[in-house]
């Protein structure tokens, strides 16, 4: 169980959830909460952009973290398995 | 083909639809009563949990409220959609490696405890019947506006239907019942918003629509803006509430959808460990569908409405003024007796009141868009409350029969009995479901939010701290989870209910609501769980070597 295969493969996926989670923090709590008028002052089409980030962008890049956990630890499951 | 025929047809047909499901996949297991023989595929269990999710108060509410609250509405699109992120990322593929039915399983053998276990299947309970009596009561709202039966006979209506396709198919029957249920309802959702996209913006697509120019060259959000400042209300994109709250109220909806032990449940049903994690990021595209239409629906129907109304000779409003000023929904006092009606963010020149909920239900008519369209409506927002109401009422049953009965008070029963229990809990909680949707208390509205502070401040914690946390033991979980609780639910009393000497915004502890409150008490059951944990004796070596191997994937892929 506490081969360094298995370490390697731990220590990978906590880093991709600390980068992923800081993402996840920036565009909902820092763009759309925190920084939210600081970044009104910008025009996105039709938006202020800190309120398309609260309302919309934060939504959009939810879906893309969690697609790219997916695929990244698809691929870190693979190679667990086939380095035996 | 007249309105009322439409409705029930189309209400009628889709009913059909979901006992013909529960019929074809009625469960003969408990692998097929709990988790649905753990064999649905991913974008399959996507569409499930996405109509798990999704209750009447996201179909019906969600964009009114966006609309009266603008800015302030986000809490609700990030924190109900933000936690699918927390459930992929730290929950939904350990559990499934766990491969146990329910929450307060996981607790229980983690923690190598039957008072934890206990404790779990208590706040699953007080989480999920929080949510369901408010999901009952949904389903006889809408039977009462559309079909025009009163609400109590539309509880009973709704009640005898769910009972049906739950009892019969367990988790099996609810998951396919609840695919069709989602298809329903986002149709439902979608197609007024469309239609009415493409009326004032030219935009079929909602989501581009409300960032768009209107057929004044003027940009849809400006002139809300212009419009709201005009009569008094502040900024549309700015809200009022402060940043501090919006924040916390954020974090607890984030969180407490992470820990909603309906939710969790749904990551149990698929094939294998990566199943967990691409069925929720199926999940959450599904429900982002909705969540980023919703606030496109606020604006537009807010301008709408505005421009409609505002300044307008009461005798000149279009017929669905007059009908829902029937239903109560929508109330005009003329307080200057000048025929004209003044809607204004100053309450002694007001003379307007809304309801939020006619956001959504009158869109249709306030659109002029055709009678099918609105049956359509009706037929979504029942699929929204009865997949909702399913969902919870499988963990109060599993809960019960699983994790109390079979774990706790009566270790011999047989699978079959097991089986028995199941579908008995499952037809008392609707009962009791039914109950309170007939006799609302008057916390059940106050307390449907309150349930993600709820779940926020008890499962989340205990949950993440034994994946990632392996020194966490016995006593840090209970004590963390108890005080959490109990934590929340003062808070709740306190603010909400005047209990415990009361008191108003202004006493709120560092400005906090109680909505946001789960946040804080979840941050002090971490900080209790982890000090009690080391002050504590460590956990014994099968344990550790359990969390060693839900950390790791299987070694074959399946």
């Amino acid at each position: 169980m506490k081969s360094k295969k298995s370490k390697d493969y731990w220590r990978k996926n906590l880093k991709y959830l600390i980068i992923l989670l800081s993402i996840w923090f920036t565009v909902s709590f820092g763009f759309g909460v925190i920084l939210v008028d600081q970044l009104n002052t910008f025009q996105f089409f039709g938006f202020k952009l800190g309120f398309w980030f609260a309302q919309q962008g934060s939504i959009y890049v939810f879906v893309i973290l969690i697609f790219v956990y997916i695929y990244l630890m698809n691929r870190l499951d693979k190679n667990f398995r086939s380095s035996k | 083909m007249s309105l009322q025929f439409s409705i029930w047809l189309i209400v009628g047909l889709t009913f059909a639809l979901y006992i013909g499901i529960a019929i074809w996949s009625r469960a003969s297991s408990t692998n097929e009563f709990y988790v649905a023989g753990k064999g649905v595929h991913p974008i399959a269990n996507g569409m499930a949990t996405a109509a798990d999710w999704m209750s009447a108060a996201s179909f019906i509410s969600m964009a009114g409220i966006i609309s009266f609250l603008g800015y302030d509405g986000s809490v609700y699109l990030m924190g109900w959609t933000g936690g699918y992120v927390l459930l992929a990322l730290l929950l939904a593929p350990y559990l499934r490696k766990f491969g146990k039915f329910t929450v307060p399983a996981f607790i229980g053998d983690r923690y190598y405890s039957n008072t934890a276990r206990t404790v779990a299947v208590f706040c699953a309970l007080i989480v999920s019947f929080t949510y369901i009596a408010g999901q009952m009561r949904g389903v006889g709202v809408v039977f009462s506006r559309y079909l025009e039966v009163d609400i109590n006979s539309g509880v009973f209506i709704g009640m005898g239907i769910v009972l049906f396709y739950a009892i019969l198919g367990g988790m099996k029957g609810i998951t396919y019942t609840q695919v069709a249920q989602y298809c329903v309802l986002i149709f439902a959702f979608m197609v007024p918003a469309i239609f009415i996209s493409i009326e004032m913006t030219n935009n079929p697509i909602p989501q581009l629509g409300f960032g768009s120019v209107g057929s004044d060259g003027v940009y849809l959000l400006d002139k809300l803006n212009g419009l709201h400042q005009e009569l008094g209300f502040s900024q549309y994109t700015s809200g009022s509430k402060s940043k501090l709250d919006i924040f916390f109220i954020t974090a607890a909806l984030m969180i407490g959808t992470a820990g909603l032990p309906h939710v969790i449940v749904r990551f149990f049903t698929v094939k294998k460990v990566s199943d967990a994690r691409k069925s929720a990021g199926w999940a959450l595209l599904f429900i982002a569908i909705l969540y980023t239409t919703a606030p496109a629906i606020a604006v537009f129907a807010r301008t709408n409405l505005i421009e409609t109304v505002s300044e307008k000779n009461y005798n000149d409003m279009p017929s669905w003024f007059k009908k829902w000023e029937d239903t109560g929904l929508l109330e005009f006092n003329d307080k200057n007796n000048d025929q004209i009606i003044q809607y204004n963010g100053n309450e002694t020149i007001n003379e307007l009141t809304i309801d939020r909920d006619i956001m959504v239900l009158a869109n249709p008519e306030i659109a002029q868009l055709p009678n099918w369209v609105i049956a359509l409506l009706a037929a979504g927002a029942l699929a929204a409350a009865l997949s909702t109401a399913a969902g919870l009422l499988l963990v109060i049953s599993s809960s019960v029969s699983h994790d109390l009965i079979k774990r706790i008070v009566k270790p011999d029963i047989s699978e079959k009995g097991e089986l028995v229990a199941a579908r008995l809990s499952a037809f008392f909680a609707v009962l009791l479901a039914g109950y309170f949707g007939i006799n609302p208390p008057d916390f059940v509205a106050a307390t449907v939010a309150l349930a993600f502070g709820l779940a926020a401040a008890s499962f989340f914690p205990a949950i993440v701290l034994g994946i990632f946390y392996k020194r966490m033991n016995k006593e840090g979980a209970i004590s963390g989870m108890i005080i959490g609780i109990l934590l929340m639910l003062f808070y709740m009393t306190k603010f909400k209910f005047g209990w415990f000497g009361g008191g108003d915004s202004s006493d709120w502890w560092f400005g906090i609501s109680p909505e946001g409150f789960g946040t804080v008490a979840m941050i002090v059951n971490f900080i209790v769980s982890i000090t009690i944990s080391n002050l504590t004796k460590e956990p014994p070596k099968e344990i550790i070597d359990l969390v060693e191997n839900i950390r790791l994937p299987n070694e074959t892929d399946d």
